[in-house]
């Protein structure tokens, strides 16, 4: 029945959207920590300083707490392709597949491999063995990130691949053109970048804490002026490779583009919207519907095509077709979309009757090597996933929720550029402690981190909506066949699970910041852990 | 061999390996399932915990590559099986999602479900994940019930009936338990994962009372291992399995299949009864207190099941029978990936040997002396 399978895929969707969403809290800060990490104990390394192996070793514990809960959520992401979403996993697995590999083996085990030697190797091997291991654990973290970007942004942008009907999937055609194409390079930056000022601004935040309540003042300095120099230097590479983004998603997704700008009729030399209100529908029609919007002239061109006249794709260009533009409407690509399915039904029809004649007549139709094939392939199959849906709308993501998402993520960078600056520079003229409204600032920066980091997902993956894979193949059919309820239940199941988990990461997380970098581990459930200066006091 | 069935057999070896390495490593979920047998005092269960948790996360990273290098070499089985046993794969990765943080949190103050429950999750794990895999890699010889026909695509917009790969029991999974075999072979992983634990917990533990516990503890275990192991081995060697033609690639049945494919192979059935000789030697060593006993268990667990896996895939074998539809049976030769990604996995596979030696010498590193209460006192990292 198709109403219980559209159930399913919804029950899918929130289920990877719940498992993503919660993995992605953990991520950024491992990824940013575990290299602050290791330039403090190069730090330690260089001077011998104690002061600096008690830092370390506090900021590692941090990242120790977080990294196990992102290791849980990861398990699952890998592994839900394959449970919820079967069809996308064979469609593209050719392609798809190889970087999760490639991530495990080159990836996963630099980093479990060198983290035990990181978290226990403090007395067993040497002071030299032991940075090896904790810069490693960097490496190795950073590195599956950059795998698992480069799958994603294949989504995003499908290329270095081609479509077999012997097996009837896509397969890989070049390695480099996956993994270097001009998205997944931008993204890996851009997300590697944006997770290290993240955990900056946690180590600044935390740092921050301990000067507000008077404790630890040299680790707190210390660390801060490391987090922060290295955060703003990071928000800027952030602010950099973002602008890089918004030109090649103008080029690879413009819909994703003019949904996020809430842009209805296309123009050229189109402004930006700074701030707006942004009507909660997202039908072609409606629009234009932002409210008392501040703009930018001329900015919108210039950020997608480096040029101030240039034109941009509205949504409706993009759904109802702009001839003038040579811009295809909608129903034109899912006519087409439409004929490659068609032949593929033949295909299954001479293949039932054993009609092999047909069957070739079909395969040669399909034939990259052939000008005819390759010209099907170009100008058919690059339409395949319009084929499967109903109505020309269902191409338009949901408006408000890119339009705010990214106003939230470019606001918030904003921010973070102007806070790490300003901190880096008063605490290097010793004028940070006195100023506390500052300081609280700075706490309360690290929440503000997260949602940003966030926004930045939503953006990604929202606004590759209605695809699993741009273009080739909708979300509708993506999924596996199993019961809507089934996927309900597991849903919940994950929900509960996965905010337990995080509640206690949290709770765990808060008492080790305030028991500070002293011994605090447990000796037994029945004792007051905190040291003797932490008590009586409370966060 | 042309190069694509070359590469195909190259691709299933390695999945085998990671699977026999897998199965090894699993002596961490063992000694989770032992944890209150082995620990009788809060500090005899943190020896465990910390004796085990310095590999944890070694386990955890060859499931996940497992998972990641059979989707990228075989990604029809990935589609199939995930999509398909929905039920059984979610109950593992619960299992496993829950022993992540169980380490970590277990004996951090304000830890919010108590430590007591943290334990638990390693109970959980420690038993069920064994259980559960052993089950499910069973269906590998066993079969399961799924129709597969990737043309289902040309269905437009007619729901449910556009997925390639369906499930025909409406347990998804589950069905997997009322096969006898599967759970005779799940009881036998999850019994050899608590054997070698002993093992290995005998040989990086420097405690007295845990090390004995451990000795006598694996005694029953090894029996009921070997006992459970001889019954499922010699089922499979009596079982019927399904062969794929070479040339036109149908699938017929055919009796004493896996007895074939160890005569046909025979460089693989040596291997295999070396490995068993090396597991039973393990027993042995064991047995006598002996400290080497992980290295022999270690090493002929590997062999094993690296050479049960290749019975079920090389020699033109299906890999993953189907019950529903003999044709939809999953075959090294249907089931791979392209000629062009297996050969780019192929130069990335020329790595292994350096991951394998850093992590040899990252083992060595931190199991050199054996782990102590007093290490424990003085608190580099405990869980």
């Amino acid at each position: 029945m198709i109403s219980d399978y559209l159930q399913t895929v919804d029950w899918s969707r929130a289920q990877f959207a719940l498992t993503a969403i919660y993995h992605w809290l953990f991520v950024p800060l491992t990824l940013g920590l575990s290299v602050l990490v290791a330039i403090m104990e190069t730090k330690y390394y260089r001077s011998g300083e104690e002061f600096w192996r008690r830092t370390t070793r506090f900021w590692m514990r941090l990242f120790g707490i977080n990294f196990a809960i992102g290791v849980a959520t990861g398990l699952i992401l890998e592994f839900e392709f394959g449970t919820n979403w079967s069809n996308y996993s064979y469609f593209v697995g050719d392609i798809f597949g190889a970087p999760l590999a490639v991530e495990g083996i080159m990836a996963f085990f630099l980093e479990t491999t060198f983290i035990a030697v990181m978290f226990f190797g403090w007395e067993k091997v040497s002071r030299r063995a032991h940075l090896a291991s904790t810069w490693l654990t960097a490496v190795g973290a950073n590195l599956s990130a950059l795998w698992i970007l480069v799958a994603n942004a294949w989504m995003q942008y499908p290329v270095g691949c081609t479509f077999n009907l012997r097996t009837v999937r896509n397969e890989m055609t070049s390695f480099w053109e996956v993994a270097l194409s001009p998205v997944a390079l931008n993204k890996f930056f851009h997300t590697v970048a944006s997770s290290f000022t993240l955990a900056a601004l946690f180590v600044v935040g935390v740092s921050a804490w301990y000067l507000l309540r008077g404790r630890e003042e040299k680790m707190a300095r210390r660390s801060l002026a490391v987090a922060s120099a290295f955060g703003f230097v990071f928000a800027v590479l952030t602010a950099v490779t973002g602008d890089k983004s918004g030109a090649v998603i103008a080029r690879v997704q413009p819909m994703k583009l003019a949904a996020m700008e809430a842009l209805y009729e296309g123009t050229e030399g189109a402004p930006l919207t700074v701030m707006g209100f942004v009507s909660p529908c997202g039908r072609p029609d409606d629009g234009p519907l932002v409210r008392y919007g501040i703009d930018i002239p001329k900015l919108l061109s210039i950020m997608s095509f480096r040029d101030k006249n240039a034109f941009v794709p509205g949504i409706r260009d993009l759904v109802y077709g702009n001839e003038e533009r040579g811009i295809l409407s909608a129903d034109q690509k899912m006519a087409r979309g439409r004929v490659v399915i068609g032949e593929l039904g033949r295909y299954r029809e001479a293949r039932d009757t054993g009609d092999r004649k047909a069957m070739a007549a079909v395969e040669r139709k399909f034939d990259p090597s052939t000008p005819e094939g390759e010209e099907f392939l170009r100008e058919y199959f690059a339409y395949f996933g319009y084929g499967y849906l109903e109505s020309p709308g269902q191409i338009v993501p949901n408006v408000p929720v890119l339009f705010y998402s990214f106003r939230v993520m470019v606001g918030a960078g904003v921010l973070f550029i102007l806070l790490l600056a300003t901190v880096w520079w008063l605490n290097r003229r010793d004028r940070l402690v006195g100023k506390r409204w500052l300081l609280w600032t700075c706490v309360w920066m690290i929440p503000v981190a997260y949602i940003a980091s966030q926004a930045g997902w939503v953006l990604t993956e929202v606004g590759r909506q209605p695809w699993a894979i741009q273009n080739l193949m909708p979300v509708g059919i993506a999924a596996s066949k199993i019961p809507a309820g089934s996927v309900g239940v597991t849903f919940f199941l994950f929900l509960a699970l996965f905010t337990a988990l995080f509640v206690a990461e949290v709770s765990i997380l808060l008492r080790q910041i305030r028991l500070g970098p002293e011994r605090v581990e447990s000796p037994g459930p029945e004792t007051d852990f905190r040291p003797a200066s932490a008590k009586g006091r409370e966060l | 061999m042309d190069t694509l069935t070359f590469l195909q057999n190259y691709w299933w070896l390695l999945i085998s390996l990671l699977g026999g390495l897998l199965v090894f490593l699993l002596f961490v979920q063992g000694g989770q399932a032992l944890l209150y047998d082995l620990g009788r005092t809060e500090q005899e269960r943190d020896l465990v915990v910390n004796a085990l948790g310095r590999k944890w996360e070694l386990t955890f990273t060859t499931l996940v590559t497992f998972g990641g290098a059979f989707f990228a070499s075989f990604p029809l089985f990935y589609s199939t099986s995930f999509g398909g046993a929905y039920y059984v794969w979610m109950a593992i990765l619960f299992c496993f999602v829950v022993q992540a943080v169980a380490y970590e949190y277990r004996r951090k103050p304000a830890n919010v479900l108590g430590g007591k429950t943290f334990n638990a999750f390693l109970l959980v794990n420690g038993i069920l994940g064994p259980l559960l895999l052993g089950t499910v890699v069973s269906t590998l010889f066993t079969g399961a019930h799924f129709t597969v026909d990737r043309l289902q695509l040309a269905d437009a917009g007619e729901g449910s009936r556009v997925v390639i790969s369906q499930w025909a029991s409406p347990w998804h999974g589950l069905d997997a338990l009322a096969n006898v075999w599967n759970l005779v072979l799940g009881v036998a992983v999850a019994l050899l994962a608590m054997t070698l634990a002993c093992q290995y917990l005998m040989n990086c533990v420097a405690d007295a009372a845990v090390v004995g516990r451990a000795r006598r503890r694996m005694k029953p275990l090894s029996l009921g291992f070997v006992v459970c192991f001889v019954a499922w081995f010699m089922r499979l060697l009596f079982a019927t399995g399904y062969a794929a033609d070479p040339a036109s690639g149908e699938i017929r049945s055919e009796p004493y299949k896996y007895l074939h494919n160890l005569l046909e192979m025979p460089g693989v059935a040596v291997a295999l009864l070396a490995g068993i000789v090396a597991v039973l030697w393990s027993i042995r060593e064991g047995w006598q207190g002996r400290r080497r006993a992980i290295w022999f268990g270690g090493s002929g667990t590997v062999l094993v099941v690296l050479t049960l896996l290749l019975c079920a895939g090389w020699n033109h074998t299906a890999f993953y029978p189907s019950l529903t539809d003999m044709q939809s049976s999953l075959t090294i030769a249907n089931a791979s990936s392209s000629l062009f990604t297996l050969r780019v996995m192929a130069y990335v596979s020329l790595m292994i040997p350096f991951v394998v030696a850093y992590i040899w010498y990252a083992w060595r590193s931190v199991n050199r002396v054996p782990l102590t209460r007093a290490e424990l006192d003085e608190g580099e990292h405990p869980y």
